[in-house]
C-alpha cells in the first residue's frame, strides 16, 4: 500500500512515471527474453517455463485487485481460471473446423473464458460480498472447490448434430460415431490447440495490467479502496457499495478466467485437481501477492516472476518450494503487519539513515506548507 | 436398512465434524480469528500417533497420549509464534493469511517427512463391532467410540467453561476483551489456553478420523478442516451445542448425499449447505446476532 500513498495525493506526473515503469518493466523483460531466445542462451526448460509465468503474473495481478484494492480475501481465485480454461478450451476445440485462424480463434476463446468467469464471479458475487473478512475467504474457497466438482462430473462431446452434455458418463452423450469427446469428467479436457505463446502471454499482461492500473486511478477504483480502507464512512459518502465490491470482483474473476483460458492453450490435456485449480493454486497465488506487496501492482508481477523462477532455477530447492512459500507468507505477513515489527522497523530505519530520514521529513513539511 | 446404515455413518462422521467445529468454534469466538491450520493439527495429530504405533509399535493408548500433548504444545506455539504478534494489526486480513501460511507450513512439513502417498493406519480402537437385527445392521467399534468421545467432550467443555475460572475467563475474553482486561484476567493467558484445548480436541479427532477410514496423509486434515468450519458456522460460531448440532447435521447430509445424489458431487453439496446457510442465517442456527458499530 506504500506505493498508493505515494500516487495519491501527487501530481499527476508522478503517477504517470510509475505507470511507465510497470509497463516498461513487462516491455523490456520480453525483449530481454526475445534476445535470449533468438541468440540461443535459453534452455528449453526455461522457454517452457515462460507460459506458465505469464499465467502467474496475471493471476496474481488480478487477486491483487480483489486482496489489495478491494481489500476482502478470496480463496476462489484458481476456480474461476479454472471456469475460463475449461470453457475457453471447450470453444476452441468446437470451432476448430468453423474458425481457421488460429490467431483469431485464441483471441475470441480468451475473451468468451473471461466472459464465463466473468459472470460466474458476478453470479457468486452478488450472494458472497454481502460477507466480510473470514466468511467471504472460506465462501470463495467453497465456491472454488465447487467448481472443480462440478467439472470433474461434466462430459461434453461433439458431433455433426452439435454439442452434446451430460452428467453421467461419456455414453449418455448419444454421440454419433464421428463424434467426439471434448470433456471426459475427471480425465478432464483434451484435443486444445497449442495456441498460446510467450508474445501473447506478454500482450495478455499488459491488457490485464491496462484494465488494472485504469480501474485503479480512475473514479470507480477510489471509490472501491474507499470501501475498503472504511466500509461505513464510503457508504455515508453515497458510495454505491454492492456495486463497487461486485465491480472489483468480477473483474479480477473475470482477468483469472482470460489467463485461465490462454493457460489451457498451453497443454493437450488438462485436468482439474487441487493442485492446479483448487485451494493449494488459491494459495500460491495469494502468496505471490503478499510477498509482492499487498495493493502493489508492480510487486505483484516481480513477485510472481521470482518465485515461479528461483524454485526452477535451483533443482535442489524444489522439494522444498512449498514449504519455503509458506515460510515466506508467514514471514512476510509478521514482518508487515504486525505493530511490534512496524515500530522496530521504524526505529532501525531512523538509526542507520538518522539524517536522510530528518532531511525527507523536512522537505514534506515544506511541501505541506506550499 | 441400507437407510439406516448410512444415518450411522453419517452420524459417525458428524461427531469427528463436532469434536473438530469445537475446536474452530472456541478459538473463534475468544481469538475473533479463522484459524486455518487447526485442519492440519488433525493430521499431525494423526502421525503422531502413526509414527509410534505403527512405526515403532508403542500402544495406542500412549500414543494417543501422545499426540494429544504433542498437538497441544504445537497449537499454543502455533499462537505464541504467528499469531499473537499479529493480534493488534491494523488489517483483519494479516492474521487470517499468517493463518493460512501455518496451514501450508504443517502440510509440506509433513509432505517432506512422510512423502505424498496415503499411508494405512491400523486402528487405535479394539472395541468389537456390535451388530443388531441379526447382523443385519453393524455398528463399528471406531463408530461407537467416535460418538462416546464426542458426547464426553461436549459434556466436559461445557463443564469447564461454565464451573470454572478459567472457563468464565473464556467467555469474559470473548464477550470484550478490553473489558476482561481490566477486570484481570490474563487475555494472553486465555486465548493460549483456548489454542491449547483446540489443539489437544483437533489432536483427538484426528486419531478418530484416520481410525475411521484406516489410511493418513499431508492433505488429511485439509478437507475436514474446512467442513468443520462449515458445521461451526452452521451451528452458530462460537456456541458449544451450536458446534455438535452442525457437526452432527453435515456429517448426515455429507453421508445421505453422497449415498442419494452423488457420490463425487458430496463436497459440493457440504459447501452448498455452508453458502445457502451464511445466505439465509449467517449467525447459523444456535448463533448470536452481532450488531455492528460505527
Amino acid at each position: 500500500m506504500k506505493t498508493e500513498k505515494k500516487k495519491t495525493g501527487t501530481l499527476f506526473t508522478a503517477n504517470t512515471k510509475q505507470l511507465i515503469i510497470t509497463y516498461g518493466m513487462v516491455i523490456a523483460a520480453y525483449l530481454i527474453c526475445e534476445i535470449c531466445i533468438l541468440t540461443g542462451n535459453m534452455s528449453n526448460q526455461m522457454k517452457g517455463l515462460l507460459v506458465p509465468l505469464c499465467y502467474y503474473v496475471i493471476m496474481a495481478v488480478s487477486l491483487n485487485l480483489t486482496v489489495g484494492i478491494l481489500g476482502e480475501l478470496s480463496l476462489g481465485h484458481a476456480g474461476f481460471s479454472c471456469v475460463g480454461l475449461f470453457v475457453g478450451a471447450a470453444f476452441s476445440i468446437s470451432m476448430q473446423d468453423m474458425i481457421t485462424a488460429p490467431y483469431l480463434r485464441f483471441f475470441l476463446a480468451i475473451l468468451i473464458g473471461a466472459l464465463a468467469a466473468g459472470v460466474i464471479g458476478l453470479l457468486i458475487g452478488i450472494p458472497v460480498l454481502r460477507l466480510k473478512g473470514d466468511y467471504l475467504a472460506i465462501v470463495t474457497l467453497a465456491f472454488c472447490e465447487i467448481i472443480k466438482n462440478v467439472v470433474n462430473v461434466i462430459y461434453l462431446g461433439k458431433d455433426s448434430a452439435g454439442l452434446h452434455i451430460s452428467a453421467k458418463d461419456t455414453a449418455s452423450l448419444n454421440l454419433e460415431e464421428t463424434g467426439t469427446v471434448i470433456i471426459k469428467g475427471p480425465q478432464g479436457i483434451s484435443g486444445m490447440p497449442s495456441d498460446a505463446n510467450f508474445t501473447i502471454g506478454i500482450i495478455l499482461i499488459l491488457i490485464t495490467l491496462f484494465i488494472v492500473l485504469n480501474l485503479i486511478h480512475s473514479r470507480d477504483g477510489r471509490a472501491i479502496m474507499a470501501i475498503r480502507d472504511n466500509l461505513i464512512a464510503a457508504e455515508s459518502v453515497g458510495i454505491n457499495i454492492t456495486k463497487y465490491k461486485l465491480m472489483a470482483f468480477s473483474i479480477s474473476a473475470a482477468l483469472a478466467g482470460a489467463a485461465g483460458a490462454f493457460y489451457g492453450h498451453n497443454y493437450q490435456t488438462i485436468k482439474a485437481t487441487t493442485n492446479n485449480f483448487g485451494y493449494n493454486m488459491s494459495i500460491m497465488i495469494l502468496v505471490f501477492v503478499v510477498l509482492g506487496g499487498i495493493g502493489n501492482i508492480r510487486g505483484s508481477i516481480i513477485a510472481a516472476v521470482i518465485l515461479t523462477l528461483l524454485p526452477e532455477l535451483l533443482r535442489d530447492l524444489s522439494e522444498y518450494r512449498l514449504l519455503i512459500y509458506s515460510i515466506i507468507l508467514i514471514g512476510m505477513m509478521l514482518l508487515n503487519w504486525s505493530p511490534k515489527a512496524i515500530e522496530w522497523k521504524k526505529g532501525l530505519a531512523a538509526k542507520f539513515s538518522g539524517k536522510r530520514q530528518a532531511m525527507k521529513e523536512k522537505k514534506h513539511s515544506e511541501k505541506g506548507a506550499q | 436398512m441400507s437407510f439406516i446404515t448410512y444415518v450411522i455413518s453419517g452420524i459417525s462422521l458428524g461427531s469427528v465434524y463436532a469434536i473438530i467445529a469445537l475446536g474452530y468454534s472456541m478459538v473463534y469466538g475468544i481469538a475473533k480469528m479463522l484459524n486455518f491450520a487447526h485442519g492440519d493439527v488433525i493430521m499431525v495429530g494423526g502421525f503422531v500417533v502413526y509414527s509410534l504405533t505403527n512405526s515403532m509399535g508403542m500402544p495406542p493408548l500412549v500414543s494417543v497420549i501422545c499426540s494429544i500433548i504433542f498437538c497441544t504444545v504445537l497449537g499454543v506455539a502455533i499462537e505464541r509464534i504467528a499469531y499473537r504478534p499479529l493480534r493488534n494489526a491494523a488489517s483483519s486480513l494479516a492474521v487470517l493469511i499468517t493463518a493460512i501460511g501455518v496451514s501450508y507450513f504443517l502440510q509440506n512439513i509433513a509432505l517432506i517427512i512422510y512423502g505424498s502417498s496415503s499411508k494405512v493406519f491400523s486402528s487405535v480402537v479394539s472395541i468389537p463391532p456390535l451388530k443388531l437385527a441379526g447382523g443385519a445392521l453393524f455398528i463399528s467399534g471406531e463408530t461407537i467410540v467416535t460418538v462416546l468421545a464426542c458426547i464426553v467432550i461436549m459434556v466436559g467443555l461445557t463443564l469447564f467453561i461454565n464451573k470454572t475460572k478459567a472457563g468464565q475467563a473464556m467467555l469474559a475474553v470473548s464477550e470484550d476483551r478490553g473489558a476482561a482486561a481490566l477486570m484481570g484476567v490474563n487475555v494472553n493467558g486465555t486465548i493460549a489456553l483456548t489454542f491449547a484445548i483446540g489443539s489437544a480436541l483437533a489432536a483427538v479427532a484426528g486419531v478418530l478420523l484416520c481410525s475411521a477410514y484406516p489410511s493418513i496423509s499431508p492433505y488429511t486434515g485439509a478437507m475436514p478442516g474446512i467442513k468443520a468450519f462449515v458445521a461451526a458456522v452452521f451451528g452458530g460460531i462460537g456456541s458449544i451445542p451450536g458446534a455438535l448440532i452442525g457437526g452432527i447435521l453435515l456429517g448426515l447430509i455429507e453421508a445421505l448425499g453422497k449415498a442419494y445424489i452423488s457420490f463425487q458431487l458430496s463436497d459440493a453439496i457440504v459447501f452448498a449447505v455452508l453458502i445457502v446457510v451464511l445466505l439465509v442465517k449467517p449467525t447459523g442456527i444456535l448463533g448470536k446476532q452481532i450488531q455492528e458499530k460505527v
